[in-house]
């Protein structure tokens, strides 16, 4: 475990070794609070919960968690330091999963600056915190199927350009797949199995499931195994691919 | 088996084989220097060997372990400067040194003794709270050296440790690959030719990634063009009776003018095996009171070996 946690730490503090890191995070608070208080009207609705803010994540996450992870690997890849990582005495796993476990780090840093929010909603009325934690808890898993669907994206290429791009549209067919816009594709030639499996794979109904308290387990199931399963894939692509 | 191995080494990317069936192994004490042209395949092979890249047949091992099969012992055992001593720019020379060591299974006093050592040697204690990406391109070598030598490894791939250094800070690594090499394997690739003289006990010269000669610099310069040819300048403006002279010495073969400026005229004397000396020439010269002004014998530099040889591979 010791190789995980160093990687961890240098990459936790790579973050913080460039201005990008302030930047995020006031872009992140920002979005997050204008979309709360301007879209959803979270004052208008006159109700002591955290369903307006917590509706955008899927959105928010699209773009940002790329943006974190779009330099974990393509970095490396660019200036060539993928060399020295993948010739030290460690597995691979231990690197995907340590790089990863930064980023997961870094958004939760994100979610917990916007508790001022969750504080506010307690002064105002007296919300169901139980539903509000497992929201929060919600937000940061799917935080981090984002994060290990942008990280093995990123393992793929020298540009973290190319990266985010990648990241980002891979995302937005999870996001997607439970809407009209995605199953109307693939309704006219799949089976019906293979539509519900589409539909399945929707973040934006898994997150709901969670935000709402309903069929909460199988949804943290769903991005618990995405993430296992996307770390899986970092792996391989690195392995496969780090000397091309 | 030797410290590092390397058994027809393949690698091709698609219809280019950048390495071209290389075997050779470098024992305990050796230092090995792979020379060629840039292109030629050195960081190639020496990728394949640090089992960062997988060949496309073949197999390396260091001491024993294979790089590619059982990668963990042997990267251990390995100390591995990659082409252009790529470091982690943000960190800076000390944070970045503390995790290589981490990495390699150090704690932090083994690791901070070992650092110790390794700053005062290659002089990096004035840049250790500097960032790397604030570093001359020689501090950056300096540091990708003192990471390939942190866990103190009994096998070393230097891909152009002295690239970018000044001639003292190239003088200085010289000096530390020989004083570390009695004790371990070295391989370092140049395209610099008296590096190879200065440090290497055999060098290896590849192009288009085929192995043409395997040798130690001596053997190397014995064979090589010009070795022998004996240099003599008079101070006549009529040399026909010294060719004269000379040509009748058993030792001696073709005799060329090669200049002839302001009352000197300089000859170039081809010898055969029985190479004469140059004094018995001289006296022989002076008998006839032609005077001497300059005798040498001309050595082959390994320049001339090098090009001999690489444009001798390319026409095959």
């Amino acid at each position: 475990m010791r190789p995980v946690l160093l990687v961890f730490r240098r990459e936790f503090a790579a973050y913080f070794s460039t201005p990008v890191a302030a930047v995020f995070l006031i872009v992140f608070l920002a979005l997050a609070a204008g979309m709360t208080f301007l879209v959803s009207g979270f004052f208008e609705r006159g109700q002591a919960d955290l369903s307006g803010f917590f509706f955008w994540h899927p959105w928010l996450f699209l773009v940002l968690m790329p943006a974190i992870a779009m330099r974990l690997w393509a970095e490396e890849r660019r200036s060539g330091t993928i060399e020295l990582l993948m010739t030290l005495p460690v597995q691979p796993w231990q690197i995907v999963v340590g790089k990863w476990l930064a980023a997961w780090a870094f958004a939760a840093l994100a979610l917990v600056l916007t508790m001022p929010l969750w504080i506010t909603v307690n002064m105002l009325g007296s919300p169901d915190n139980g539903v509000i934690l497992s929201s929060y808890v919600g937000s940061w898993l799917m935080a981090g199927a984002f994060l290990a669907l942008a990280a093995a994206i990123s393992g793929l290429t020298k540009s973290q350009v190319l990266a985010f791009i990648g990241a980002t549209a891979v995302s937005f067919l999870f996001v997607m797949a439970g809407f009209d816009l995605v199953i109307a594709a693939v309704r006219p030639w799949a089976p019906g199995f293979v539509i519900d499996a589409v539909r399945s794979m929707s973040f934006f109904a898994h997150f709901q499931h969670i935000t709402d308290g309903v069929l909460e387990l199988p949804s943290i199931i769903f991005f618990v195994s995405l993430i296992v399963f996307c770390l899986w894939l970092n792996v391989r692509i690195v392995e496969v691919k780090k000397a091309a | 088996m030797a410290l590092v191995e390397a058994r027809d080494l393949v690698k091709r990317f698609g219809d280019l084989t950048a390495v071209d069936d290389i075997s050779f192994s470098v024992e305990r004490g050796e230092v090995v220097g792979f020379l060629g042209p840039n292109g030629a395949g050195k960081s190639t092979a020496m990728k394949i060997i640090s089992g960062f890249m997988e060949p496309t047949s073949g197999q390396a091992w260091i001491d024993g372990h294979n790089s590619h099969t059982d990668p963990i012992p042997a990267r251990r055992r390995l100390g591995y400067l990659p082409e252009g001593a790529p470091a982690y720019a943000d960190m800076t020379v000390g944070a970045f040194l503390e995790f290589i060591a981490a990495m390699h299974g150090m704690n932090k006093p083994q690791a901070s003794s070992r650092l110790g050592e390794l700053v005062d040697r290659i002089h990096l204690a004035g840049v250790w709270n500097q960032r790397i990406e604030s570093l001359s391109k020689g501090f950056k070598r300096r540091v990708g050296i003192a990471q390939a030598l942190v866990h103190d490894p009994d096998a070393l791939i230097l891909d152009e440790p002295t690239d970018g250094l000044d001639p003292i800070q190239k003088y200085e690594m010289r000096d530390l690959i020989r004083s570390i090499a009695p004790q371990k394997a070295i391989i370092i690739s140049t395209h610099i030719l008296e590096e190879v003289e200065a440090v290497c006990t055999r060098a290896i010269i590849i192009a288009r990634g085929r192995m043409l000669a395997d040798a130690t610099p001596g053997e190397l310069l014995e064979h090589g063009p010009g070795n022998g040819t004996l240099a003599l300048a008079l101070a006549t403006a009529d040399p026909q009776s010294a060719i004269d002279i000379l040509s009748k010495h058993p030792g001696v073969g073709r005799v060329e003018i090669v200049q002839r400026v302001n009352g000197v005229t300089r000859l170039a004397i081809q010898t055969s095996k029985a190479r004469p000396s140059t004094s018995e020439l001289t006296s022989l010269l002076r008998q006839s009171n032609i005077a001497v002004t300059e005798f040498y014998m001309k050595r082959a530099t390994l320049d001339d070996v090098f090009r001999q040889i690489a444009s001798h591979g390319a026409e095959n």
